[in-house]
């Protein structure tokens, strides 16, 4: 879809936001008129501490090629500590996906608040641009079918 | 009356689901009231052939533990389906993989080579690797193809009802065959096609008697480490404890004797990725005054695939490793 | 359940989004997804005829399900929603997909601004058929108000508020009321007197029956939510029976440690142990300095406060007291702290005698301050030449960013008050940029020029006491460049005047925090929208007032003080209030009682049944965070509006192609 890729890869990203912190710093970077790739897709929740693993397992499922998580700065978060859950299970996480292959910056852990407008657009800019060097992660598309019975040359991705 | 057909296979298994059956003690006898075993290996001689001479659904109930690791595994889930009216996955590598399960972080050539070229204690000096197909002047021999990914049995075919556990409770397998008898002879409705049967639907911590308190965990210990409080909650202690993350059925038994759950009951009703579930509990567990120390803390939990994915990981959103 | 059916309203936003957007690219495309029954664009949705637009879909083609594809929900899902509530529709069944903010204003590129929108509008498609009708939760509201910060903006606040009935808590940290104002002498540009415009209004303060005044007190912990805050608040010991204490002074005059410097005076006076920080506190009460008094230092003292109180007003037993408060809603007008100039050694400020501080000259030049109101240097002779540097810790990348909008004027306040006094004295401002924005700023500029000051434009270099010619020798000198001569200049003076800025207070982070809210960049407190709401944060119930949110001179304090009073009364007036009902709950017959969420809920909303041996949300306390929902290994806890399989189903859809 776009033209500035160098080897012509689009990373597919999803990025969780908090409501309070990181969405409103996504807003500001939009009043502020700042200019990031369009790669991510936010998607809104009131706090970074509802997002468990299975959220970016999924992304990563459903074809994210990278996916960042940003709350608020620890000590900021609307909901006293919620973030701190999310300080612990990222790195866990980030081990499991390390230990099924996955690259260490595929997953992102950013505290943005909504005062750092400039910080999303830079944080996005980042993002997209490790995850296009990473290149695609296409996690569905390596399930083929394995049934003798197919010959290796029509072999089809299984749906998951 | 004439009885109904019953069947048993194991797929990629280690055959303790097979035990686990006749650990409903004099139950069995009344399984052998009700049914005609028409294809058992473990305890009967039916040849493939003979199962692939039946007529579709002629086998009533099929208990089919194991999971789909090469293409012998998913040719018999492909008769068996066929050929039973009701098609049970029978534990946990049935229904979600299993211990089997956890090849999935390498690929099939490097379980080989590990095998057959890499392990300390192998004597291969002229690489000798089992070959899928050999002539020799008698005809051709041929060993099944083994898959890089381990599956599931509902991802291989249509699967009506799941008994999980890494075996299956006694209690719960005769659950199991009392409600499909009955519906068999009429006498009740079968359960709702799906359904993990015979469990109730909470998590394993419902039927662990340990006390459970707030969990707060400044450290993970393993089992060997330390001999654990026997009234209190093992998660607490900082054992990683799958029960909060697991299907209730078994009784706890496991945690009922000091050792931690394994998680191999799988995903309670409503859970779309046991490990990742897990995971998420454990870390979010654990207590720090900063986020910095809860991120060294959680970090510190050796094995995540391993611990949290020891049954489930075929099952389990991403299924394996990338290849 | 009836089939779901989806409206699809796309708005140009005038050329917000239209100009980055192919609206009618994603609109064909919008009408083709599964679910959606209509699909259309126009250019203003939140407009009357917009809004209309979903009323008449809704009551006239069956839409049961509504996404409006438009800037972010902050500005106007309220609008969006309460249209749909119109029609007889859930407002809950209503989602904003933000196509303006995170979309056509962040991207460069057309075709992948028209991408983006249909990535961001499909992950809203594919959620909307699991959005389930909510209502929203109706609590009881407190009407009493907790004002935070005695100075202006706060005295402004607690009146305004008090005029109408409302009870008002005005806590204070320091012994008195009054804040910077009541330590300024004349306020610009109108020269009226500081405390003859202040003292009237703190007087009021402390005599209002509707307010309780609570000086010398610190807010410690804020629990609760819009409408029903709990408030803990610590009034520290003053070792002084308040209400016994008349406020005479007698003791002042008795103690015996004498030489406290006077934090009123800005160190330049001194104080006794036993003090009143001046003659116009209100509170008009004694406090003794816990650090400086021999008795409660454990010397030996002969207590001459004791035998000077008439009314036997010392206490020496007096412990801090942890009073509990209900408030409805809370005002932060907490103030700034001066940026201390020490920081940058180039200005000599605490190196070099008589580079002082503009507090400290507020103080010189105040009637009632440590020199009645001359103007003199240490040594006690008038200056024969002032030299006022601007922008000192403001507009400089090194410190503070920002500009402090009130030195300026400020220090052409001083050049005049000094040319009052002395009128042979030479006055130098060094200046950026003059910033006269206000009413009647301007003109006092210009009156300024007339009376003789010399304008330097250039920002000072530094100030030292090198002499390098016999007529710099003894005195500071301001090396500058002219920047509208072009040339450096070295000007000696007497006294040097660093207009500090206007910094955050020290504590303003870990106060947000305790109030659970945030501090912008800067430091200051954040607003919840820096144009509509500026008076607000993000916390509901929560009003910021003054410098606390962003440096401003008084008039501007006082407006908005009175707007954060406006907001809190339009809050407290009612009844109840409604709050979002995006909670916890917790299936009983699901839940095994592992009692993993009730130790993680950050605001103590769950609670252990032991006769049911579940878990159980209370409605009334949980905010909504969802730590729970994901701390749980079977998803017990469920939260409304950020179900599992709605936020799975976004992800489906924004992943879709």
């Amino acid at each position: 879809m776009s033209t500035n890729g160098s080897n012509g890869f689009e990373p597919r990203l999803i990025g969780f936001l908090c409501r309070w912190c990181s969405y409103n710093g996504a807003d500001l970077a939009g009043t502020s008129r700042l200019k990031y790739p369009p790669n991510m897709v936010p998607i809104k929740t009131n706090c970074s501490g509802r997002i468990d693993a299975t959220h970016i397992l999924k992304a990563l499922k459903e074809g994210a090629d990278g996916v960042l998580i940003a709350g608020c700065h620890p000590g900021d978060c609307h909901y006293i500590n919620g973030n701190y859950r999310t300080a612990g299970r990222f790195p866990l996480t980030q081990k499991l996906l390390e230990q099924l292959g996955l690259e260490h910056g595929r997953v992102r852990l950013e505290w943005v608040s909504a005062a750092e407008g400039d910080k999303f657009a830079r944080v996005v800019t980042e993002f997209t641009e490790q995850i296009r060097a990473l290149g695609p992660l296409g996690w569905s598309a390596q399930f083929v079918d394995e049934s003798v019975a197919a010959p290796a040359a029509e072999k089809e991705a299984v749906p998951a | 009356m004439s009885k109904f057909k019953f069947a048993m296979y194991w797929a990629g298994s280690c055959g303790g689901c097979e035990i686990a059956l006749l650990e409903i003690k004099e139950k069995i006898v009344e399984v052998d009231q009700n049914y005609e075993v028409v294809f058992w290996p473990a305890a009967t001689d039916f040849k493939y052939k003979d199962v692939e001479g039946y007529d579709d659904g002629f086998i009533d109930v099929c208990l089919f533990n194991g999971c789909i690791r090469n293409s012998e595994n998913e040719h018999l889930a492909k008769v068996l389906r066929a050929k039973s009216k009701v098609l049970v996955a029978f534990g946990a590598c049935a229904t979600m993989g299993g211990i089997p399960g956890l090849a999935n972080v390498a690929s099939a050539q490097e379980i080989k080579d590990l095998v057959y070229r890499d392990s300390p204690s192998i004597d291969n000096p002229d690489g000798i690797y089992p070959q899928e197909r050999y002539e020799v002047p008698e005809g051709v021999l041929d060993l099944p193809h083994m898959y890089d990914t381990v599956k599931t049995l509902d991802q291989t075919v249509d699967v009506d009802y799941y008994v999980p556990g890494c075996a299956p409770e006694a209690g719960q397998i005769a659950a199991v065959l009392d409600v499909v008898t009955a519906a068999l002879k009429g006498e009740g409705p079968l359960p709702p096609k799906g359904s993990t049967v015979g469990v109730s639907p909470k998590t394993c911590c419902e039927e662990c008697k340990r006390v459970k308190e707030e969990k707060k965990i400044t450290s993970f210990r393993r089992i060997w480490e330390f001999l654990p409080d026997p009234e209190k909650c093992l998660l607490e202690q900082g054992l990683i404890c799958m029960g909060p993350a697991t299907h209730a059925g078994c009784g706890a038994r496991c945690t009922g004797v000091g050792m931690p759950c394994r998680g191999c009951y799988g995903a309670p009703d409503g859970v779309l990725d046991q490990g990742a579930k897990m995971l998420s509990t454990v870390a979010s567990i654990v207590d720090a005054p900063t986020p910095e120390e809860i991120a060294v803390i959680a970090a510190t939990v050796p094995d995540p695939v391993g611990t949290f994915y020891r049954f489930g990981l075929p099952s389990s959103l991403l299924r394996r490793a990338r290849v | 359940m009836a089939e779901d059916r989806i409206a699809v309203y796309f708005c140009h936003c005038g050329s917000n989004i239209a100009g980055k957007v192919d609206v009618d690219k994603v609109v064909a495309w919008a009408a083709e997804q599964p679910n959606v029954a209509i699909a259309r664009e126009y250019k203003y949705m939140c407009s009357d005829p917009g809004q209309d637009l979903i009323k008449e879909d809704i009551q006239q083609h069956g839409i049961n399900r509504v996404v409006v594809a438009a800037c972010s929900p902050t500005m106007h899902e309220p609008t969006f929603r309460k249209a749909a509530a119109a029609a007889g529709l859930n407002p809950y069944l209503l989602q904003m997909a933000n196509v303006r903010e995170h979309c056509s204003w962040v991207t460069v590129d057309k075709g992948e601004a028209t991408e983006k929108a249909k990535r961001i509008l499909n992950a809203q498609i594919h959620r909307l058929p699991f959005n389930e009708a909510l209502d929203p939760i109706e609590v009881p509201v407190n009407p009493a108000v907790l004002v935070v910060g005695g100075g202006i903006a706060g005295i402004e606040a607690a009146l305004k508020l008090a005029a109408t009935g409302k009870k008002v808590y005005l806590v204070e940290k320091n012994p008195s009321i009054g804040g910077h104002m009541a330590m300024f002498d004349k306020t610009f540009p109108t020269l009226d007197c500081a405390a003859c415009i202040l003292t009237p209004k703190m007087s009021a303060a402390g005599k209002d029956p509707n307010i309780e005044l609570m000086a010398y007190s610190e807010v410690v912990e804020v629990d609760g939510y819009v409408g029903n805050f709990k408030v803990k608040v610590k009034k520290k010991a003053r070792f002084v029976n308040t209400d016994t204490c008349t406020g005479c002074a007698a003791c002042l005059e008795t103690c015996v440690v004498r030489k406290v410097p006077s934090e009123f005076d800005q160190g330049l006076g001194k104080r006794s142990a036993i003090y009143i920080p001046f003659p116009q506190a209100v509170p008009l009460r004694a406090t003794i300095d816990a650090e400086k008094c021999l008795t409660l230092k454990g010397k030996k003292c002969k207590q001459p406060c004791v035998t000077s109180c008439g009314p036997g007003a010392i206490d020496f037993e007096q412990k801090d007291e942890l009073v509990e408060l209900e408030v409805g809603a809370i005002i932060m007008a907490t103030g700034f702290e001066l940026w201390d100039p020490g920081q940058d050694a180039r200005y000599g400020y605490g190196r070099l005698d008589n580079v002082i501080t503009s507090l400290e000259f507020e103080r010189i030049s105040n009637a009632s301050g440590p020199t009645n109101g001359e103007i003199v240097c240490k040594n006690g002779e008038p200056p024969k030449s002032v030299a006022i540097l601007h922008c000192i810790g403001s507009r400089d990348l090194n410190y503070q960013e920002h500009c402090s909008r009130v030195c300026c004027m400020y220090s052409l306040k001083f050049s005049h008050l000094i040319k009052e006094h002395l009128p042979d004295t030479e006055v130098y401002e060094l200046y950026i940029d003059m910033r006269c924005f206000g009413k009647g700023y301007e003109e006092f500029y210009r009156r300024l020029m007339d009376e003789g000051v010399h304008m330097v434009r250039g920002r000072a270099a530094e100030v030292t006491d090198l002499a390098m010619s016999p007529e710099e020798e003894g005195r500071l000198i301001v090396k500058t460049e002219d920047t509208l001569l072009g040339i450096v200049r070295r000007i000696p003076a007497d006294m040097v005047i660093l207009s500090s800025g206007l910094a955050p207070a020290k504590d303003a982070k870990a106060v947000s925090q305790t109030f659970g809210f945030g501090c912008s960049g800067d430091g200051f407190f954040l607003e919840r929208h820096p144009k509509l709401e500026p008076v607000s944060t993000i916390t509901d119930g929560i009003f910021i007032a003054g410098c606390c949110q962003y440096p401003k001179d008084i008039p501007d304090t006082v407006a908005q003080a009175g707007a954060a009073a406006a907001g809190a009364l339009a809050l407290v007036d009612n009844p109840t209030v409604k709050v979002e009902p995006t909670i916890s709950y917790i299936d009983p017959e699901k839940c095994a009682g592992c009692h993993i969420c009730v130790g993680l809920c950050p605001h103590v909303a769950i609670r252990y049944n032991e006769e049911l041996k579940v878990a159980e949300v209370i409605t009334a306390a949980c905010k909504g965070c969802g730590v729970c929902v994901a701390a749980c290994g079977s998803n017990v806890p469920q939260q409304h509006g950020y179900l599992d399989n709605q936020i799975f189903a976004e992800i489906e859809g924004a992943m879709a192609f």
